[in-house]
């Protein structure tokens, strides 16, 4: 499976020059999510572990788990030596140089974790014919997909956050299912799920895989499940791992008797289904069409103008808004949605699992079902589906080609994360570089077999660039800019609505044919 | 995989990395009276829009020339009135006459580096991609990498997009200058390089490889057929272009004289600050700036920069092919170094002009012609071993990207520093 490495050197070089780039843009623009990270090491730094849930002398109170807060903690020590002033809690807003060093610093070092996951994925990777061309292995091809990413790149680099870390651990634990090493792997879950839980979106996945998987230890010999070989000792040694890592990170505030006030926290439902700017998913389409038959109703007199929330949904505020002409929708109405859209996958993968690809397929495919229709969805949280798809990319052509659409669509929905003037530049070079490169390096993996886009695709791709032009130059320049300054945000978020829901249906397409003709074979 | 999408990657990470630099502060950043090399061009961009040309170069009430006077030739000074134009329409502030010192706004950062991409993408990158793709010999995907290493090379972005010139738009010209006289087109090889001289004298260190390499080119054609024809094409071409540039200044000798001593200011010295060359180096066993007049110091620096670039130059006259020409350009033992030598000893010198040097080098360090000869050794090493220099740069230098050792000398202590010569 793996490849033998005559010349290892391009990963390292692939890690430096990534990694020196990051350092050329300490002094670009960052989000509030900087504050965000400051505050947090100032939160867990000067005050004792009881108030940090509790703090709110900023806005951006600890909604992370408690796991992620012990990773500020340890880079506040850190932060000692750099400057005391970010440390004070009420040092609201403070960005000294000295600061911004740390901070950026502290993102590109955390990203260690994440090139050490590159390799191990990198090694996993199945090459049929070991191709003498450096450039045409699938292993360096999957390496710079995922250390050059565009997405994890500006999020982390220039937005600012801690993405790479956290998908560090991630794709471990993906690397560690692929070759079977099962225990670390559901170690290394746990982990990041304490860091980010937003991993959530994913645990069915591991769940139903670990438990079809390890804890019923052998199958029948038509691939149907062995009930008789459930294996107590491997359930209760997982339970051990998952539940050892939940209680270290919650345990203390468990004992404290915080537990409700965490939770709060982290699941802040009175936030809107969506967020200020729509996630390209479902609910972005469902929003623009009750907009649109609400429009059509008042033309048509059907509606009452007064009966109408005003300027719902658009306004950019994040609270709960009512919709107008379609059922509003409630979180657990949002969850159910979510479950129902995973349930296949996770059928699919408990009926007949074929090993470490089709759990990978069923994350990628469980984390796209989430980002599809769960409760107040940020754009980033494509990037869940986009990376581990990566590994399927490298060695499926149909993969390829899906993956294509999405993480181009995907990476082009981030666009509105960097706003200004001065990033733009950086923005749509980064973004041409790695689009380039990911259609040019999948075709030549998949050279002979066909196209990897349907020309419909190519021209929706192409449409991106119309729909940039359109909002980023034209529109700033029209006079709809003042009356209806939404606009471009909608367009994108709509347009990518599109392509992102036409790559999770592919995805399902896919894993249900592949199904299908498993059965015909079989029969 | 394709050469097309080699050479466009190696472009956009090319431009990614000079505009990831710019970030940076520049040269001079919050320090006033004199700022630095950014506020002297934007300062000339004051100047060339609201005075008449005649006035550029002098000094008038409206135009103190010790005040980051106008030092290159005639080219620079239109190109600041380019700008200066474009920097009108998006804000009047920036070149308000005598209101506009020491203007400082992130918005202006933007367009003063958006100056120098622009300049950058207009002539240095094709002319880089063109030599890369056309005059360079090996597989595609040594061109390509022989391509990226000199976009990446770390002394020019530094000096460009950090500290803020327009080398790139000098460097590019000569590069033209190359590319005309590779593929054959040397009248407009010589158009070219005129105009990279008409925009910054210090491209003088090229021009007699040039001149050599063109006047041997039209001996061998036969000096009374072809080869005359030639000459006097190539004569006309460079005459046209130069009395073109300074054509506004041509109508009174006193104006063309005063533009001369302005670019040629030797009345400042051997040389200034910490440099690395032979005279600063000589300077502490021999203190030749005390022992020797301002004059004599002129004589002798020329007359030892003449004899350092003779050799190689008689040899290109002897043997003009387009091989020798590279090698005079860059400079190779056992031949004299030919630039090296006009780095080394020529009066004034500021470390920019390094970067001129090691672009010839770099470009012909990984050429494969290079096969049985000594191969020329990795230009940032060259730089570290010839740029020690004293203090740390100060605060106004990128933090990041200091791969190479190769980076710009500092703009200097003192509150009366007179501006860089010729850099």
């Amino acid at each position: 499976m793996a490849a033998p490495a005559e010349s290892s050197g391009w990963f390292p070089a692939l890690a430096i020059a990534v990694s020196l780039l990051k350092c050329l843009f300490i002094n670009a623009y960052h989000s509030t999510d900087f504050e965000v990270h400051r505050n947090w090491l100032a939160i867990t730094h000067s005050l004792p572990v009881s108030r940090w849930y509790y703090e709110n002398t900023s806005e951006w109170t600890l909604d992370y788990p408690p796991l992620f807060a012990w990773f500020e903690y340890g880079l506040s020590q850190a932060a000692v030596h750099f400057d005391r002033g970010m440390l004070v809690v009420a040092n609201l807003n403070y960005a000294s140089p000295a600061t911004i060093l740390f901070q950026r610093l502290s993102v590109v070092f955390a990203d260690l974790v994440f090139i050490y996951a590159v390799k191990e994925c990198c090694t996993t990777v199945r090459e049929e014919k070991a191709a003498k061309d450096l450039l045409r292995r699938p292993c360096f091809v999957l390496a710079v997909l995922l250390l050059w990413n565009f997405g994890l790149f500006i999020v982390d680099h220039i937005h600012f956050q801690y993405n790479g870390f956290l998908f560090g651990f991630l794709l471990l634990s993906v690397a560690r299912h692929l070759q079977a090493r099962h225990l670390e792997g559901a170690l290394w879950f746990s982990i990041v799920l304490n860091l980010k839980h937003i991993n959530l979106y994913v645990a069915p996945a591991y769940g139903i895989y670990l438990l079809r998987c390890f804890c019923f230890a052998q199958d029948n010999p038509d691939g149907s499940l062995r009930w008789r070989s459930f294996s107590p000792v491997r359930f209760v040694s997982l339970g051990a791992v998952v539940l050892s890592v939940t209680a270290a990170s919650f345990g203390p505030f468990v004992a404290m008797g915080q537990l409700p006030q965490v939770l709060s926290r982290l699941f802040p439902f009175k936030r809107g289904l969506c967020h200020a700017y729509w996630a390209p998913n479902f609910w972005a389409l469902y929003n623009v069409l009750d907009k649109a038959l609400s429009v059509l109703g008042v033309r048509l007199g059907l509606l009452d103008v007064a009966g109408l929330p005003k300027a719902s949904m658009t306004g950019g505020l994040v609270q709960e808004f009512q919709h107008a002409v379609l059922p509003s929708v409630h979180p657990p109405a949002a969850l159910l949605c979510t479950l129902l859209a995973m349930l296949p996958a996770l059928w699919c993968v408990w009926r007949r699992p074929c090993g470490g690809r089709c759990f990978l397929r069923c994350l990628v495919q469980c984390a796209l079902a989430s980002f599809m229709f769960s409760w107040h969805v940020h754009e980033k949280a494509v990037l869940l589906a986009v990376l581990p798809l990566s590994i399927l990319a490298v060695e499926s052509r149909r993969d390829a080609g899906i993956f294509l659409m999405l993480a181009t669509t995907g990476h082009y929905s981030l666009f509105p994360l960097l706003f200004t003037p001065a990033e733009f530049p950086i923005k749509v070079l980064l973004m041409l570089l790695f689009t380039m490169y990911s259609f040019s390096a999948l075709r030549n993996l998949f050279s002979g077999e066909g196209s990897l886009l349907h020309p419909l695709e190519a021209v929706y791709l192409l449409g991106l660039v119309a729909v940039e032009v359109v909002c980023e130059v034209v529109f700033p320049l029209s006079p709809w800019q003042r009356t209806l300054p939404f606009v471009p945000l909608l367009v994108t978020s709509v347009y990518c609505a599109l392509g992102v829901s036409y790559s999770f249906v592919r995805l399902y397409v896919s894993l249900l044919t592949q199904e299908v003709t498993e059965k015909a074979k079989r029969l | 995989m394709e050469t097309f999408t080699l050479v466009s990657m190696s472009i956009l990470l090319g431009v990614l990395v000079r505009w990831g630099v710019s970030f940076n502060s520049y040269s001079g950043a919050g320090k006033p009276p004199m700022f630095g090399d950014y506020e002297a061009q934007r300062h000339w961009q004051e100047v060339t829009y609201n005075l008449p040309i005649q006035e550029w170069y002098f000094n008038t009430t409206d135009n103190d020339l010790n005040y980051w006077g106008l030092d290159y030739p005639p080219l620079t000074a239109f190109h600041s009135l380019l700008c200066a134009h474009v920097a009108k329409l998006i804000n009047p502030e920036w070149v308000k006459l005598l209101g506009s010192r020491g203007y400082e706004s992130p918005a202006h950062k933007l367009f003063m580096r958006a100056t120098v991409l622009a300049a950058d993408l207009l002539v240095y990158i094709p002319a880089v991609v063109l030599y890369c793709c056309n005059l360079t010999n090996g597989s595609t995907n040594k061109k390509v990498g022989t391509l990226l290493c000199i976009l990446l090379y770390p002394g020019l972005i530094l000096i460009d997009y950090g500290h803020f010139q327009y080398n790139g738009l000098s460097l590019g010209l000569t590069l033209w200058g190359v590319l005309g006289l590779g593929l054959g087109w040397d009248a407009l090889g010589s158009l070219a390089f005129s105009l990279a001289l008409n925009y910054k004298q210090m491209e003088l260190y090229h021009a007699l490889p040039f001149f050599c390499y063109l006047l041997g080119k039209c001996a061998r054609q036969g000096l009374t057929g072809r080869g005359l024809f030639s000459l006097v094409k190539i004569a006309v071409t460079v005459l046209v272009t130069f009395a073109l540039c300074w054509l506004p200044f041509l109508s009174n000798p006193e104006q063309a004289l005063q533009v001369l001593r302005r670019i040629f200011p030797v009345a400042r010295g051997l040389f200034e600050d910490k440099v690395a060359n032979a005279w600063c180096s000589l300077n502490v066993l021999i203190k030749i700036r005390s022992i020797l007049s301002s004059d004599s110091q002129f004589y002798l620096s020329f007359t030892v920069t003449l004899l350092a670039i003779t050799p190689s130059s008689l040899k290109l006259l002897k043997t003009p092919t387009f091989w020798q020409f590279k090698l005079a350009l860059a400079g190779l033992p056992p031949a004299q170094r030919s630039a090296l030598g006009g780095h080394l000893l020529p009066p004034g010198l500021h470390v920019q002009h390094v970067a001129v040097a090691t672009e010839g080098r770099l470009a012909d360090a990984l050429c494969s012609d290079l096969a049985g000869l000594p191969r020329l050794q990795h230009p940032p090493a060259v730089c570290a071993g010839a740029l020690h220099r004293g203090p740390a740069p100060a605060g106004g230098l990128p933090q990041a990207g200091r791969v190479a050792a190769c980076m710009p000398a500092p703009s200097g202590p003192g509150p009366h520093h007179p501006p860089e010569v010729l850099h």
